[in-house]
């Protein structure tokens, strides 16, 4: 094993300079911290709005704005934005195109991804439909709510579904070019996927067979796979949805003879495989950073390999239970309830396998610890009130009430959010060079957690008493929900400003940060933080990724050097 | 005492359930709780183990643990094979439960629910048309939905049922009320600007209360400019028109008649009856400017006859300042006079 260097002359971040130099950069790092600017102020933007809904809704009938045809298409383009920005610009994009960016060619020992001329193609993809996106739906939101007007800025207000025949025949926002954001926020993912499948394929490191990459990559590879399989779908989809506005060709709406319920098949014949894009990188995360802050070989590695895989297939086979109302016959619906059923197993493989990664294990508790226990909490929750949608009985009931907005957020934000925190705690030294501070980074992760809390579980309980959701006014006795809603958005607001501050802090105060400050064994941890343009000085050669026993605590200072005497290399079990 | 808790907890409903108020309610509670109580027992066991091993394996200086366990096969096989039995009798008892709310019982009481942007009509097998849902209690009913613009959802929370309204095509939903009073009737399925006030109430009513409501609704026979002022409150007109001047989503209706209207493609015209039965039949037909075409087309949706249009319009001059119907005169012209032009 080589010695993990210390300090470089230059790294990716120094060896060249000037703006030409970031923006038609091909280095996968520096490509994944445009991503990450772009995708965080995404997550900015649509969490104010957030903020603002939840304000909206402090009282039964809209205070913030007097007349209240107004204040309904204000609600109406708010919750579109919320939604749209939050799946297409930040769920989607946020572990695999910056932490995946980041992190996947050093996981491999690579110097670079497969093809990336193409990465900095899906970055621009990325930067164009994002920018246009965010034109239309913010435009429509001022004009609504502030009357200024923009030219174009027509926004949305057919939530981020664009459900016919009310996007195609009456809809008079910007249905057209929301659409083609997405369409074209659509080609960043499936370039972005063909270019980590690839890279999986050919440039793995000697040493390194299928079953002795990390988990994270695994799940990436899933991930991927989905990218490509799926949002082709969507493309179409979106097409035919402009066609069927513009020329009127008669698919969906029902007054030009077409089917609104096909509508319906095509997008989440997409979405919903899309909600396994947005939650297997996170599981993968967790998996990484559970084994490496418990310093412990991750339990059962082959289950939670194959779960990722499991999941990535079965997610495309459960699509109509989102259509458990919507008329299906029965036959379809019981099917897809049984299917659904089945994602429920390797999701439960997983969370009991990261228990026994902490069984016997020597656990940390930092901050990137913190957020995968709160993963593991809520991603439980998450996964369980599932059951209640997958059961075709108590899903009638629930369907399009809050219980399932709590239940998506348990999911999306309670999982993917933290395990997304927890993975830039993780990779924060590796990427700047620097370490944050533990403390406020614990604070926040708490402030987080309760917060969230706050904010959904309510929303579980007013979901069961039929409170539908996207609604801009309500019965009065559901105000006590919306309020406790809305005070645990703000805590979870402070938590989330706290991180940011804890990062900035770090980056500009932040102390230098050891090659391997946690102990990891994966490949990443084996060159300097930050890493030099190349990534590796030396070629390194892989070896069980989760072997912590290879590394002890440096006696001189933080983090950790390689053993003395480390065990000899083990033949790959498969 | 036990009974009047029952009752008291029947009426207001849980911490979990509003109250229950269809044959199909008990059986979806029952199944939510016994979801409920696994999904409790599996939250806690993860959550302690959780905490149990982060406390128990902390590090702390002097602690060196021993290699842990990398896998263990029949651990693992316990673990996909447990949760795959518990779902598979969650999927079962699912399915059973929902098949009982999906078949209607042979015969029930056929109400047609027609849906348009934002409220419900309801048609009673009398032909009779209403805005309210009224239906007898212990009488299984079965509702035949559709929509004459976008999808609507049709949910009774109290009832434990919810169907989507889609245009295009029938869906079918049923119950029977096991206790009269009022209930909500919401829209779940987002349908524009108007979605959170598409609101209803179901009266349940005595199978004689029922009858004698009916019979006096469907015995009305009201003079054209009452049945016209009816219509306008009890067709969804007054979701968007008003009658006092002031704009909602579509032109107030006050000194409409008689009025010179301008279109959106530069055209304008004296707003004469004519007018007014076309815009009503063609609805969006000649869209004035400043308004979105969101009428929806009540006379091609069997929402309204040929007398309830020409009522309508009967009712709509009314309310116009334009409008001098002359009563005749209190004396008859003299003879004289008629004859003069001879």
């Amino acid at each position: 094993m080589s010695e993990a260097p210390r300090s470089q002359a230059t790294n990716y971040l120094t060896h060249t300079r000037g703006f030409k130099s970031w923006a038609l950069t091909l280095d996968h790092k520096r490509i994944g911290l445009l991503y990450m600017m772009f995708v965080l102020s995404a997550f900015l933007l649509a969490g104010i709005f957030a903020m603002l809904l939840r304000t909206f809704l402090l009282t039964p009938k809209p205070w913030m704005i007097a007349d209240p045809e107004k204040a309904m298409r204000f609600y109406n383009n708010m919750f579109s934005l919320h939604g749209a920005m939050m799946v297409f610009m930040f769920m989607i994009p946020a572990i695999p195109a910056i932490l995946g960016n980041f992190v996947l060619p050093m996981m491999l020992g690579a110097k670079d991804v497969a093809f990336p001329r193409l990465n900095l193609l899906s970055f621009y993809f990325y930067f164009v439909g994002a920018m246009f996106f965010t034109y239309v739906l913010l435009g429509g939101v001022l004009r609504a709510g502030f009357d200024l007007h923009i030219p174009g800025g027509m926004g949305l207000d057919t939530g981020w579904t664009f459900y016919t025949p009310y996007s195609t025949a009456k809809a008079e926002s910007g249905v057209i070019p929301a659409t083609l954001g997405a369409f074209i926020l659509g080609f960043s993912s499936i370039l972005t996927g063909v270019n980590f499948v690839t890279s999986i394929h050919t440039l793995r490191p000697k040493g390194m067979t299928w079953f002795r990459m990390p988990l994270f990559l695994w799940a990436l590879y899933a991930t991927s796979v989905i990218q490509i399989l799926a949002t082709p779908v969507l493309a179409i989809t979106l097409l035919l949805l402009v066609a069927e506005r513009t020329m009127h060709i008669g698919i969906f709406d029902p007054l030009l003879g077409g089917d609104p319920i096909l509508y319906q098949h095509f997008f989440w014949f997409y979405s919903h495989p899309a909600v396994y894009i947005m939650i297997l990188p996170a599981m993968g995360v967790i998996s990484e950073v559970i084994s490496v802050h418990s310093h412990k070989h991750i339990f059962g590695y082959n289950f939670i390999a194959y779960s990722s895989i499991a999941l990535a297939l079965l997610g495309f086979l459960v699509w109509g239970h989102h259509l458990f109302a919507a008329g299906q016959s029965n036959l379809a619906n019981s099917i897809f309830s049984l299917l659904t059923f089945s994602v429920a197993i390797p999701s439960a493989v997983k969370v009991f396998n990261w228990l026994g990664t902490m069984y016997k294990g020597s656990i940390h508790f930092t901050t990137p610890m913190f957020f995968a226990m709160g993963f593991i909490m809520l991603f439980t929750i998450g996964g369980l009130t599932g059951l209640f949608l997958g059961a075709l009985a108590t899903d009638i009931h629930l369907h399009d009430t809050y219980f399932v907005v709590a239940h998506f957020h348990y999911v999306m934000m309670g999982s993917t959010l933290f395990a997304f925190l927890a993975g830039m705690y993780h990779w924060f030294p590796k990427m700047s060079g620097k370490m944050y501070s533990e403390n406020p980074g614990r604070i926040a992760a708490v402030l987080i957690f309760i917060g969230f809390n706050l904010t959904f579980f309510p929303q579980f309980v007013m979901g069961a008493h039929g409170a539908p959701r996207r609604w801009a006014t309500y019965p009065p006795e559901f105000q006590p929900y919306h309020v406790a809603s809305t005070l645990g958005a703000y805590l979870m607001g402070i938590g989330l400003v706290t991180v940011g501050l804890n990062w900035l802090h770090g980056l500009l105060r932040g102390r230098a940060a050891p090659a391997n400050p946690w102990g990891g064994n994966s490949l990443e941890w084996h060159t300097s933080s930050p890493p030099p343009y190349d990534n590796f000085a030396v070629e390194p050669v892989a070896d069980d990724p989760y072997r912590m026993s290879n590394w002890e605590p440096d006696p001189t200072g933080e983090g950790w050097i390689p053993s003395k005497q480390p065990p000899e290399l083990e033949p790959a079990e498969h | 005492m036990l009974a009047a808790m029952n009752i008291l907890a029947d009426a207001g409903g849980s911490f979990w359930m509003p109250p229950s108020s269809s044959s199909v309610a008990p059986e979806v509670d029952r199944l939510f709780y016994g979801i409920l109580w696994t999904c409790t027992f599996f939250f806690f066991l993860v959550t302690i183990l959780m905490l149990l091993f982060a406390w128990k394996y902390r590090y702390r200086p002097g602690y060196m643990p021993a290699e842990g366990p990398r896998h263990n096969t029949a651990l693992e096989l316990t673990w996909t094979f447990v949760p795959t039995v518990i779902v598979a009798v969650i999927f079962v008892y699912g399915f059973q439960r929902f098949m009982h709310m999906a078949i209607a019982p042979p015969d029930p009481y056929e109400i047609i629910v027609t849906a348009h942007m934002w409220g419900y009509n309801f048609t009673y097998p009398n032909q009779h048309l209403d805005d309210e849902l009224h239906v007898p209690v212990d009488t299984p009913v079965q509702l035949v939905l559709n929509s004459v613009d976008v999808i609507h959802g049709f949910y009774i929370p109290t009832f434990r049922v919810k169907k989507d309204i889609v245009p295009g095509r029938y869906n079918k939903i049923w119950f029977a009320a096991t206790r009269t009073g009022s209930f909500d009737l919401f829209c779940t399925q987002y349908c524009g600007e108007g979605h959170s006030t598409m609101r209803a109430k179901v009266i349940v009513q005595s199978l004689e209360d029922f009858k004698s409501w009916l019979a006096a609704a469907s015995a009305m026979n009201l003079p054209p400019t009452e049945m016209g002022k009816y219509l306008f409150q009890t067709r969804g007109c007054n979701g968007c028109h008003t009658i006092d001047g002031t704009t909602l989503r579509a032109p107030t209706w006050k000194d409409l008649y008689g009025s010179t209207v301008s279109f959106q493609d530069g055209t304008s015209q004296v707003a004469d009856e004519n007018y007014l039965h076309e815009v009503i039949v063609h609805p969006n037909s000649k869209p004035m400017p400043g308004f979105d075409k969101i009428m929806p087309d009540m006379v091609g949706a069997g929402q309204l006859s040929e007398k309830d249009v020409n009522d309508l319009i009967a009712y709509i001059k009314t309310l116009s300042v334009h409008y001098h119907p002359s009563s005749l005169p209190s004396t008859a012209p003299s003879a004289q006079k008629a004859a003069a032009p001879k």
